[in-house]
């Protein structure tokens, strides 16, 4: 199969060749196609995902010793607070949501482009401009109260950098309300004939679900954050205790929001690893139903959990109760998930490349994240373990065990589509297995300095955490040079890595029936439902891929 | 390969309890059981451990099993079987999960209803003088003598003038002349209203123990960046905490500035300190011994130092402690300084003779306490 696929994709006439080199100027202008935004999300995300990593060594450096010997206090606390918030506002959401979500939809359901191309380039262009402001802010004082910036902290401490850093999450947010719209229209109006809701691609379904939790959740934290931002700069008391003020109140609406992000942050992955699954098992994706429909419950329950936050806060009693029961009960819809990408695997015959062990790795890394979230929401545990270490290593392991292990296996699975080009297997192979190897050492020892008494958002700590404290940092480090494959990798792969066939993997979504990559508009023809997205082991997926790109090539309507 | 695989799978099933059964008891990640509440929540988290186990190793196990058995062997460019689903097998893999949740759901409940999460204050214990009053017997049989709610209310407590229906109860903290001394006066305490039922957070008295009062009142006291801890039965002001052992502590929480967070690692308590608004805690210590005493809520460059200890000592001790510290503290300088000094006072002022008991840096003292005008100001 592989061979003819080759073939084909030597005959199918390279697109673009002539205007080749101009090509590279429309990554950085105002371009209203979705694929050229969906890649430019990608590269800006991940820009700023080193600059968040590279904040990340500097506190594990701060942290490889006891003592605060590294940077000042102030800069510590800095550092960390625009760690979050880079990886949160301007590396996940933008990678998940913005990159694959632009590029992939309108491809998965077989549109030419999304429903308001223009906006869709307003949201990206309001990303630079966001994230630069928000590192701009080292210059005058970074904000230091956390990414969760409670006041009354928020409200007294570094001022400057606290206005700037609400003013860049208030301009991240729009951005991500604008794309949601978009992708909530795109897929509910501009799906190809004979696509119906239960035959979308299972992306769609998580894309749905946390457009649906941004819409309802960003404009309560911008609510928040203005109303943050009064207390702040005009020196009202909506949340200043010493006006009469209710810090708690902050913090519900701040969580309203930002727990939902969570899942605005693992459903498009979910959604990108039940694509990635049944394409390198060669198996049907196990249950679609109950995956597809678990995406809306996790959302939907996602909404009504938020005050787990807060158990140690000014959370009452009976309302304690309601939010661990709501938050333990999303471990089922979760569970669904988790047990039908196992039953999709299991039996198959599984291509272990990047893209798959990066998939696999997802799974094995969210387990243990999905675990100890569901031991975090038991209001007595979480009483003990709430702010401390085992907080961040939970959390590590549900967004960099789950959010980026899926997003390396969506770069790997779709790099060929993107850009034309195969990437190198082998550095792919060694990039896994020193992210998973740095990932572990950096966060698994967590979890006991957490249980053991080490509170989170410190610079200086007790001595006798020093060794494991040494290890996560090694961790770190490794992680840190895990990302130099990769580059080197993405970067050689583009200029001269070996053409990519149109469908390198044998999938069945409508991408892989058009070149790679595909044509301005997609397709040349519109794209008709002919198959279910996961058919595989069936004789009308081997003859479909066999097809070769035929939606880009006129003279193949008959397919 | 003449084993049958019903056989196969009831041994792996086997193997699987009882390594996360053990790995649930041993896993030794937890500090030293310091209170009555520990040995609860350990409880609970050993269970949590015990399935978490059982759950990781199913999966990382499957993960494992098919990396090598089902990886495509080379040259075969088949697909795998077709199969879709398989409704029996979801439905189990829907209520399994559904029904290991509900037995954690109601393990937490119990256990968070055993800590006494459960039990709303009793706001003549809680509040007011009241407690005080009770409180000034150290060690007495308080129950026999506890006054009902309803008898002889206190003055203070009827300060609203809608009168019975909502009375709002001024918080202990700020009755307390000597925790009104280390207090920032500025800063308006909300009031607690008995009719709106228990709005402030707390963990309450063990469900044993409800509406008796507790045997011991602490008063502590956040601000950045150091805990500050008084005795209103006693006027006395320490920067660490004494507690005797086996007696049930009430600890009224405030905090002067910003959010603090008090937490024993070794009692699994832990409380936010908020400003404006009182929390409470109340716990019963085990052991006799020290403990770190952290904050755990971010509160600003030196949250980091924000520590000190809980002395937990026999009663004995815990009673020569106490007339030591009243003998070295004449409460009535207190209450004079507490008439004189008010919120005109810079905080370093007032808090320059309890330096030493802080256990952090005179330096960094200094240091905050232009940061703290600084927020005090705004
Ligand atoms: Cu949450
Ligand atoms: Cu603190």
């Amino acid at each position: 199969m592989t061979q003819t696929l080759q073939e084909e994709a030597t005959n199918t006439p390279a697109h673009g060749a002539t205007e080749g080199k101009r090509e590279w100027l429309k990554y950085i202008s105002f371009s209203t196609d979705h694929k050229v935004i969906g890649i430019q999300y990608l590269v800006t995300s991940f820009i700023f995902y080193l600059v968040g990593g590279f904040l990340a060594t500097l506190v594990r450096t701060e942290l490889a010793t006891p003592q605060s010997d590294f940077v000042s206090p102030d800069l510590y606390n800095g550092l960390f607070t625009v760690h979050a918030t880079v990886m949160i506002f301007l590396w996940i959401v933008p990678a998940a949501t913005g990159a694959f979500g632009n590029y992939l939809i309108p491809l998965l359901i077989g549109a030419r482009d999304m429903a308001f191309p223009k906006l869709n380039a307003v949201a990206f262009w309001m990303i630079p401009p966001g994230g630069i402001l928000l590192m701009s802010s080292f210059f005058f004082g970074a904000p230091g109260s956390g990414w969760t910036s409670y006041p009354p902290l928020s409200l007294v401490y570094n001022k400057v950098g606290e206005a700037i850093w609400i003013l860049s999450v208030l301009i991240l947010g729009t951005s991500s309300i604008l794309g949601a719209v978009n992708f909530i229209v795109t897929i509910l109006k501009m799906r190809a004939p004979g696509m119906v809701l239960n035959s979308m691609p299972l992306f769609c379904w998580a894309m749905l679900a946390a457009s649906c939790l941004i819409l309802l959740g960003t404009p309560v934290l911008a609510g928040a954050l203005i109303l943050l931002g009064f207390d702040l700069i005009v020196g009202t008391a909506f949340f200043n205790p010493t006006g009469g003020g209710d810090p708690v109140v902050y913090q519900h609406m701040f969580w309203f929001y930002s727990h939902p992000a969570v899942y605005i942050m693992i459903l498009p992955v979910f959604g990108l690893i039940s694509e990635i699954l049944p394409v390198h098992s060669r198996k049907p994706i196990f249950g679609y139903k109950a995956i597809a429909y678990s995406s809306f419950a996790i959302s939907f329950l996602g909404l009504i959990v938020w005050a787990h936050h807060m158990f140690t806060s000014g959370t009452p009693p009976w309302l304690r109760m309601f939010f661990m029961i709501n938050t333990m009960i999303i471990a089922v819809p979760t569970g669904i998930k988790v047990f039908s990408w196992l039953a999709t695997i299991w039996g198959g015959k599984l291509r272990l490349n990047s893209a798959m062990l990066f998939a696999m790795g997802f799974i094995s890394m969210f387990v243990i994240g999905g675990i100890s979230g569901v031991m975090v929401a038991a209001v007595p545990f979480d009483i003990h373990v709430h702010d401390t270490y085992f907080i961040v290593a939970h959390l590590h392991y549900v967004l960099f065990g789950g959010s980026v292990f899926g997003l390396y296996a969506g770069i790997y699975h779709w790099f060929p589509k993107m850009s034309g080009r195969m990437m190198n297997e082998t550095l792919g192979r060694v990039h896994f297995i020193l992210t998973l190897v740095g990932f572990n050492l950096c966060f698994l020892p967590m979890h006991k300095l957490g249980l053991e008494g080490m509170n989170r958002r410190i610079a200086e700590y007790d001595p006798k955490f020093a060794t494991l404290n040494l290890v996560c940092s090694i961790g770190a480090y490794l992680l840190a040079v895990s990302t130099f494959p990769f580059i080197f990798n993405a970067l050689w792969s583009i200029f001269k890595g070996e053409k990519a066939p149109s469908n390198p993997w044998g999938g069945l979504t409508f991408e892989w029936q058009t070149t790679s990559p595909p044509p301005h508009e997609n397709f040349a023809i519109d794209p008709m439902l002919l198959i279910a997205p996961y058919e595989y082991g069936t004789e009308k997926a081997k003859e479909i891929i066999q097809a070769g790109p035929f939606l880009a090539t006129a003279a193949a309507t008959e397919a | 390969m003449n084993i049958p695989g019903s056989i196969t799978t009831l041994l792996i099933g086997i193997l699987l309890t009882v390594t996360s059964i053990w790995y649930g008891q041993n896993h030794g990640l937890m500090p030293v059981e310091a209170s009555e509440e520990a040995v609860l929540i350990d409880g609970l988290f050993n269970t949590m451990m015990t399935i978490g186990t059982g759950l990781f190793l199913i999966v990382q196990g499957t993960l494992i099993y098919s990396l090598f058995k089902f990886r495509r062997r080379p040259g075969d460019d088949t697909d795998g079987p077709y199969i879709e689903g398989n409704i029996p097998l979801e439905i189990l893999w829907t209520s399994i999960p559904a029904v290991i949740v509900l037995i954690i759901a109601v393990y937490s409940f119990e256990v968070y209803n055993s800590i006494g999460g459960l039990n709303p204050m009793d706001h003549s214990v809680a509040h007011g003088h009241s407690t005080q009053q009770i409180a000034n017997m150290p060690g007495a049989a308080i129950a026999a003598t506890l006054p009902e709610e309803t008898t002889a209310p206190q003055p203070e407590n009827l300060d609203n003038a809608t009168g019975d229906r909502s009375p709002a109860v001024e918080e202990a903290v700020t009755q307390d002349p000597a925790t009104a001394a280390v207090r920032d006066q500025s800063l308006p305490q909300r009031k607690d209203s008995s009719a709106m039922g228990s709005t402030a957070p707390r963990i309450g008295p063990t469900p044993g123990n409800v509406g008796k009062p507790p045997d011991y009142v602490i008063n502590a006291t956040g601000l950045q960046f150091a805990w500050l801890f008084t005795y209103p039965d006693t006027g006395i002001v320490a920067g660490e905490l004494h507690v005797p052992v086996g007696k049930e502590i009430l600890l009224n929480i405030s905090a002067n500035d910003v959010l603090h967070a008090f937490w024993v690692p070794e009692y699994r308590l832990k409380q936010d300190a908020i400003p404006g608004k009182q929390t409470e805690l109340r716990f019963t210590p085990s052991k006799v011994g020290e403990y770190p005493v952290i904050c755990a809520e971010l509160c600003g460059a030196y949250h980091g130092v924000m520590k000190t200890k809980v002395i937990a000592q026999t009663q004995d001790d815990f009673d020569a402690w106490l007339k030591e510290q009243q003998v070295a503290s004449n409460p009535n300088d207190l209450k004079q300084t507490v008439a004189v000094n008010p919120a005109n006072q810079a905080p370093d002022e007032f808090l320059a003779p309890f330096i030493q008991d802080l256990g952090i840096d005179r330096a960094i003292v200094q240091q905050l306490h232009s940061q703290h005008a600084h927020s005090s100001a705004s």
